[in-house]
């Protein structure tokens, strides 16, 4: 089986979500990469180190990375038949799966947190129901076969044999969807560990009350544990922290040592972003918050009162 | 200016979700309107105020010619909407849905922009704005937290891991909104009752002109099972103590 993995970076690096893809990928078939950037030089190794044959590349210039991947993956398909396609579940994942499923007239199975394959029959294991409910669909028409796989689903290991060759592509033809420009990035800085990677993360949610809290409860705690700090959706919708440190459905997925969910109510699409973390810890107020579901160590109290009381304790602590 | 939003219509999410017997989402009894798509639409009802002329028209597909979530939309001020309810969509995956949303939006014709949520809450697929731009042939700008018109274009700030990106695209074209985008009014009791008499165009697949292999799934559910339960740890009532039991499980841990 040909399976091809939709690469994406950071800076100069491949994601860890597309490396996951790769190592799984590698286990199903043989290998390949679609990515589009400038950077192919510096992200091929990677994506070669973790088993993909080829870098199919192209540089958008200020065009949408993932609209213009999802077309260049349409257009690439006949002459290369791939059996199955990976995108992972972020941003321009997303638009790249959706663009590649429209122009090849395929289904796209989303939010997947598994893979197998059996033969030509491919199965994808998602999460409904926020994650309550785990259903196995197999795709049924046909080929190339497209799904879209949550972070950290898989574990990312450098292995395989891949070379990471890079084949240029020239042209592609995105249409009108090409003239979406990007103008200006914006990038917010961030201190301290990344929050997919610490292995502790403090999550303060619409109960700490106001925007001038989220610093001295949640940012102060987490950098004196050494972790990084998140939030509720309610959170970044008000705008009171940046989108980078949205946990959940639509946000990051986490799996930390211990994760502390202060004034977090524990809606299904929080939790499915937390829920794998090794330890939970919750602060609610409301004894019925479903958040306690969860939680290893639950105190019912009011993060004003115990998230002072425990910063003031782990600094005597020294 | 003429903006189309999407609204989908669906189960009280507060009601735990069901199954049918074929594996597809349970949607029958009353459906209401996304609150992810109310955004969309308060954020069509300032764009046309602004722009000082034109009007919001809703496109839905949904079972049993449902208009209970369209006429809280028609509520909040729209002025039309196209529902689309045909036995032969029913199990509809993300694709189909989008192939139905786009002629909706031919059928509404004169369209300068399609506004759509990122994601639905029951379905969250994520994927039919970009598939519905992609079909249309327009361009997609999706995860909009602020969106502005002007001179034939539209532009919008899109959310990214590392912060957001100023992004720019010609009209026509889809914006999908996150829930930051705006705040939704609640309809008054004047939009209530105007909802009562709005249009609704009620149209089935084929009257679209899509039928057979257009709209066939190519999808299998073959298992369904529960997720393994995290099963729920000690929990105290803070009696200014609190704060200790968590340096405890941390000092456990050997997090400190
Ligand atoms: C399609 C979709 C995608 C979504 N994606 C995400 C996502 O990625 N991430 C996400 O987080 N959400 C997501 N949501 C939103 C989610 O449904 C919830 O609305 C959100 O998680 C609620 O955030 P919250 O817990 O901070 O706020 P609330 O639900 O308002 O909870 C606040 C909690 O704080 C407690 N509290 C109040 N005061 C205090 C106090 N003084 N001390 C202690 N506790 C206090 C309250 O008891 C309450 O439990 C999504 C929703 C949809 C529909
Ligand atoms: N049946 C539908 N009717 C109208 N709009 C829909 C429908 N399904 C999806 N949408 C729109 O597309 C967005 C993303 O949906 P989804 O891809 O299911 O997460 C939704 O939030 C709606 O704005």
């Amino acid at each position: 089986m040909k399976i091809w993995v939709f690469a994406e970076s950071e800076g100069d690096n491949a994601t860890t979500a597309t490396l996951e893809l790769l190592t799984k990928a590698r286990e199903i078939g043989s290998v390949e990469c679609v990515y589009v950037g400038a950077n192919v030089d510096a992200i091929a190794p990677q994506l070669g180190e973790h088993g993909a044959a080829k870098v199919f590349a192209l540089d958008a210039g200020d065009g949408l990375p993932g609209v213009i991947g999802g077309a260049a993956i349409a257009g690439l398909v006949e002459a290369e038949q791939p059996d199955l396609i990976l995108f992972a579940q972020s941003g321009d994942g997303r638009d790249a799966m959706a663009v590649a499923s429209a122009k090849l007239d395929r289904t796209v199975l989303t939010n997947g947190v598994g893979l197998a394959a059996d033969g030509d029959t491919v199965t994808v294991n998602a999460a409904i129901f926020g994650g309550n409910t785990l259903v196995d669909t197999v795709f049924d028409g046909p080929k190339p076969y497209l799904a879209g796989i949550r972070p950290k689903s898989f574990v990312a290991e450098p292995g395989g044999a891949g070379a990471g060759e890079v084949v240029r592509v020239d042209s592609v033809d995105a249409g009108r969807a090409g003239e979406a420009k990007v103008l200006e990035r914006h990038v917010e800085e961030r201190e301290g560990p990344k929050l997919e990677e610490a292995s502790v993360v403090v999550s303060g949610g619409r109960g700490i009350g106001a925007e001038e809290n989220y610093k001295p409860l949640v940012e102060d705690l987490a950098n004196m544990l050494g972790g990084a700090s998140g939030a509720s959706r309610a959170i970044v919708d008000a705008g009171w922290v940046p989108y980078s440190k949205q946990v959940g459905q639509t946000g990051k997925t986490v799996k930390p040592k211990v994760y502390l969910a202060l004034g977090i109510s524990g809606a299904t699409q929080h939790m499915v972003g937390m829920k794998g973390s090794d330890n939970i810890i919750a602060v609610n107020k409301d004894p019925e918050a479903p958040i306690f579901s969860v939680a290893d160590l639950g105190i019912v109290g009011d993060v004003h009162k115990v998230v002072p009381a425990l910063i003031e304790a782990l600094k005597n602590r020294g | 200016m003429n903006v189309v939003v999407c609204v989908k219509q669906i189960p009280d999410p507060a009601v735990p979700g069901e199954l049918n017997a074929d594996n597809t989402l349970k949607r029958e009894g009353k459906l209401i309107l996304d609150e992810s798509d109310s955004y969309g639409v308060e954020m069509a009802l300032q764009l046309v105020e602004a722009a000082g002329g034109g009007e919001v028209t809703l496109i839905s597909m949904a079972p049993n010619n449902e208009v209970s979530g369209l006429r809280t939309a028609l509520a909040m001020g729209a002025a039309k909407a196209v529902l689309v309810s045909d036995d032969a969509l029913h199990g509809a995956d993300a694709l189909t849905t989008a192939k139905v949303l786009a002629k909706c939006v031919e059928r509404v014709g004169g369209v300068d922009l399609l506004l759509a949520a990122t994601e639905s809450t029951d379905g969250y697929t994520g994927t039919v704005p970009a598939q519905v731009g992609a079909l249309l042939g327009w361009p997609a700008l999706t995860f909009a937290k602020h969106v502005e018109l002007g001179d034939g274009k539209v532009a919008i700030q899109r959310q990214t891991e590392a912060g957001y990106d100023d992004v720019e695209a010609p009209l026509p074209a889809v914006v999908s909104v996150t829930a930051g985008v705006v705040e939704p009014r609640y309809p008054s009791f004047k939009g209530i009752m105007a909802a009562k008499s709005k249009p609704v165009d009620e149209v089935t697949a084929g009257d679209l002109g899509l039928s057979g292999d257009d709209i066939a799934a190519h999808q299998n559910i073959v298992s369904v099972a529960a997720a393994p339960a995290r099963e729920a740890g000690e929990k105290f009532e803070d009696d200014g103590t609190g704060f200790e039991k968590v340096v405890a499980f941390l000092d456990e841990l050997k997090v400190i």
